[in-house]
């Protein structure tokens, strides 16, 4: 990592955790920061943010890919099946595998056929769906545990990892309530609490994509052929040999992600991804398919997503509607700097909204944290897209010398 | 020519329903179950006159649904929101009628455009995204279909509106008769036939007539093959944007309304969500011509319907969602291989054509 790099990642980290911190200050809700909110968000978060890599992977070599949610439907139920035939490795091992069969196909239709890719996708959701379904039934009906629509239980465990000498200290730190120092503390503790080894594989994709993609030949020739498929055949790039890779690995990191949806919840189940797979998309989409802009949308995801699941006294959604408007004033500030007015006026309207929201009710409906992701993806979206770079032949069918 | 021409368009769909009928059988051999048997089982419960009618019903809501979808497509643009779009659409429709006292034909007519307008409305967050912001309304409908689930849920659990049903399921009041359209039963007694029927046949002739006989359809369709020849030629390309997206909308708010107002007269929890996914698929299958759209529809739903009783074979009704899937994958497959075949085919007449003149000069 540069050093113009780590500077910018370090100060987002910082930014994050002051707007946090000033969020658990003035609500007094230690659950925002607290080391077992950011365990679990790192397990909400961890199958979006393999989904969003996926994305990463096929449209960088220009296939788009809106199949996300049947690859990780796939990869759902070949963990579940495989995991409780053969334990838990062997899930994911099958998960990766059923994944990457979704990949192959899109590859098939959207490469080799040049279909839109947009409406292969689409068929191959449908598709993943009927078919995990239909077998579900014929294997998991009449299994001890299973039925219908789930799998019995899957056999074993992934290790996970706690550092108690880390964990403890934080956690009592985290409690003294300290601004910035105790929200920083339960958050690097959650970082080390039943932290799952497949959170850790997840990671390291992340690390070797950024690599991969950007930092080798390898990467430079795939992401050519998502630019411009036609320069890079004309320097002797094998175009369509680099889909078909990008998009089966796509189909192997949708389908870990379904994997590890199955196994945190020890079965396999119908209509457990939930769009996960489409919002994914999303993230990748709003981290501008680039891998840390996506797993910080993931995060978020994950993070909202615990918020409201955790939520005892309804108190954790009204603290993100006070993160929220914090959040919007402080973009509104940037926006006044940068003399983008009309933007800037938008923001701390929006900002103000909140604040008076929060500050008029006593608390607010999960439902109301079960679509804030969403609307906050439409307006980074919104603000944002004419910053965002897709890569330049994205969606576009190649066909070897048929340039126009 | 034009014979050839409707050969060649019939030929990638019967194509693509052979080998997807072939993987079908594939499939119940792996499993072991007898062909025959699940093709006869199909074919006999589905044509019998109560299962002819349910399909009529399903295909109803698939068409409407797939004409939405299709809008769009001929334009290039990708409404994946026909979901959110319906599902808003289709709670609107159900507070206003259950709200109405009026004779049947005021108060269907009210709540068809209160469906249409909540439609479009949902359908224009993602036109204005578009043309003023640039963001593309793939992601953006995807995004509003979940804001729409979320906005439901809160309306139908923490609000008024949403009572406990004589079902025991939570949803919105029931709609009196003068505000439902049951529709007429002729095929089976005990089964209508949705009255939606007959106003989708409407909306459908009312589709090809926009697009084909009009200035707005000409304009629409000439930016869907070429966005930057449309411009040159004075279209408004973020105008045309902006109404087809509404269009889109407003049909997309009629496709929970044939069973709304033909059959639960709620809208409840259990309200099916995602027939847009469908329309996408049926509009593919049908390549966006109405009467495709109608037959694609029409298989769709015998699928649908026909794989009910299979159970008693011992086969998941599952394996009709699977022949769809398959179908909709190997049938756009082959509609590109024809494609291909055709303008190849046309390439070589012509260099024929090309090499006898200048023979003969």
């Amino acid at each position: 990592m540069t050093y113009l790099k780590s500077r910018r990642f370090i100060g987002a980290a910082f930014t994050a955790i002051t707007m946090l911190s000033i969020t658990r200050t003035i609500t007094g809700n230690g659950d925002l920061t607290s080391t077992v909110t950011i365990a679990q968000a790192l397990v909400f978060a961890s199958p979006i943010a393999l989904a969003g890599l996926a994305g990463i992977w096929a449209e960088r070599a220009g296939v788009i890919n809106i199949g996300l949610e049947g690859m990780m439907i796939l990869g759902t139920f070949g963990a579940g099946w495989a995991g409780w035939q053969w334990g838990v490795w062997a899930g994911v091992l099958a998960g990766v595998i059923f994944g990457a069969i979704g990949g192959l196909l899109l590859a098939v239709a959207a490469v080799t056929f040049g279909v839109d890719q947009i409406i292969a996708g689409t068929a191959i959701n449908l598709l993943a769906l009927g078919l995990t379904k239909f077998l579900a039934i014929l294997l998991f009906t009449n299994a001890p545990g299973g039925g219908q629509a789930q799998s019995p239980p899957i056999k074993g465990e992934i290790p996970t990892f706690t550092i108690d000498s880390i964990v403890g200290p934080l956690t009592t730190l985290h409690e003294q309530g300290i601004f910035f120092i105790s929200d920083l503390a339960g958050i690097v503790a959650g970082l080390f609490y039943n932290l799952s080894l497949l959170t850790i594989i997840t990671f390291l994709l992340f690390v070797m994509t950024s690599y991969l993609l950007w930092k080798t030949a390898f990467g430079l020739r795939l992401r050519s052929a998502g630019e411009n498929p036609w320069a890079a055949d004309s320097l002797g790039v094998k175009v369509v040999q680099f889909k078909y890779a990008a998009v089966v690995f796509s189909g192997m990191l949708a389908g870990l992600g379904g994997a590890y949806l199955s196994i945190a919840s020890t079965i396999y189940r119908n209509g457990n991804t939930a769009g996960r797979g489409f919002i994914g998309l999303a993230t990748m989409i709003f981290g501008d398919w680039r891998p840390g802009g996506t797993a910080a949308g993931a995060l978020m995801f994950g993070y909202i997503d615990t918020l409201r699941l955790i939520d005892t006294g309804n108190q954790n959604v009204k603290g993100l509607i006070l993160l929220g408007a914090i959040i919007l004033f402080a973009i509104g500030g940037i926006m006044l700097r940068r003399a983008r007015r009309n933007s800037a006026i938008g923001f701390l309207i929006l900002g103000s909204v909140m604040i008076g929201a929060y500050f008029s009710a006593t608390s607010f409906p999960p439902e109301v944290a079960q679509v804030a992701p969403y609307i906050t993806t439409l307006l980074v979206l919104a603000t944002a897209s004419q910053n965002l770079r897709p890569p330049a032949a994205d969606g576009v069918p190649y066909r070897k010398g048929d340039h126009h | 020519m034009n014979l050839r021409r409707i050969g060649m368009s019939l030929i990638a769909p019967a194509i693509g329903l052979f080998i997807s009928l072939a993987a079908t059988a594939v499939i119940l051999i792996a499993i072991g179950a007898s062909i025959s048997t699940v093709f006869s089982s199909m074919w006999n419960y589905g044509t019998s006159p109560r299962a002819m009618s349910l399909m009529l019903n399903l295909a109803t809501i698939y068409f409407l649904s797939a004409l939405a979808v299709s809008i769009g497509f001929k334009m290039n643009l990708f409404n994946i929101g026909v979901n959110g779009q319906y599902v808003l659409g289709a709670l609107a429709a159900a507070v206003v009628a259950s709200n109405l006292t009026l004779p049947k034909v005021a108060s269907v007519t009210i709540t068809i455009l209160s469906a249409m307008i909540v439609g479009a409305l949902w359908a224009g967050i993602a036109a204005w995204l578009k043309v003023a912001r640039g963001v593309s309304e793939v992601i953006s409908t995807i995004m509003l279909n979940f804001i729409a689930i979320g906005i439901i849920s809160y309306i139908i659990v923490r609000t008024p509106i949403g009572t406990e049903t004589s079902l025991n399921i939570r949803g919105t009041k029931a709609i009196p008769e003068t505000g439902m359209l049951r529709g007429v039963a002729f095929l089976d007694p005990g089964t209508p036939i949705y009255g939606f029927f007959f106003i989708s046949i409407v909306v459908g002739i009312a589709y090809w007539f926009l697009l084909n006989r009009t200035r707005f359809g000409f304009d629409l369709r000439a930016t869907g093959k070429s966005a930057s020849a449309a411009r040159t030629s004075g279209v408004q390309s973020n105008r045309m944007i902006v109404v087809t997206m509404l269009l889109s909308g407003a049909v997309a708010g009629l496709v929970g309304l044939p069973y709304l107002l033909g059959d639960t007269g709620s809208y409840t929890l259990q309200f099916p969500t995602d027939w847009g996914f469908t329309g996408i698929a049926i509009a593919l299958l049908g390549r966006n011509n109405p009467l495709g759209i109608a037959l694609g529809a029409i298989l769709w739903a015998f699928l649908d319907i026909s794989s009910g009783q299979l159970i008693l074979e011992g086969v998941p009704r599952e394996i009709s969602t699977i022949m769809q899937g398959l179908i909709v994958i190997v049938v756009v497959i082959s509609y590109e291989v024809v494609r291909r075949y055709q303008v190849k085919s046309e390439q070589t007449s012509v260099a024929k054509a090309l090499e006898k003149q200048e023979a003969s000069v």
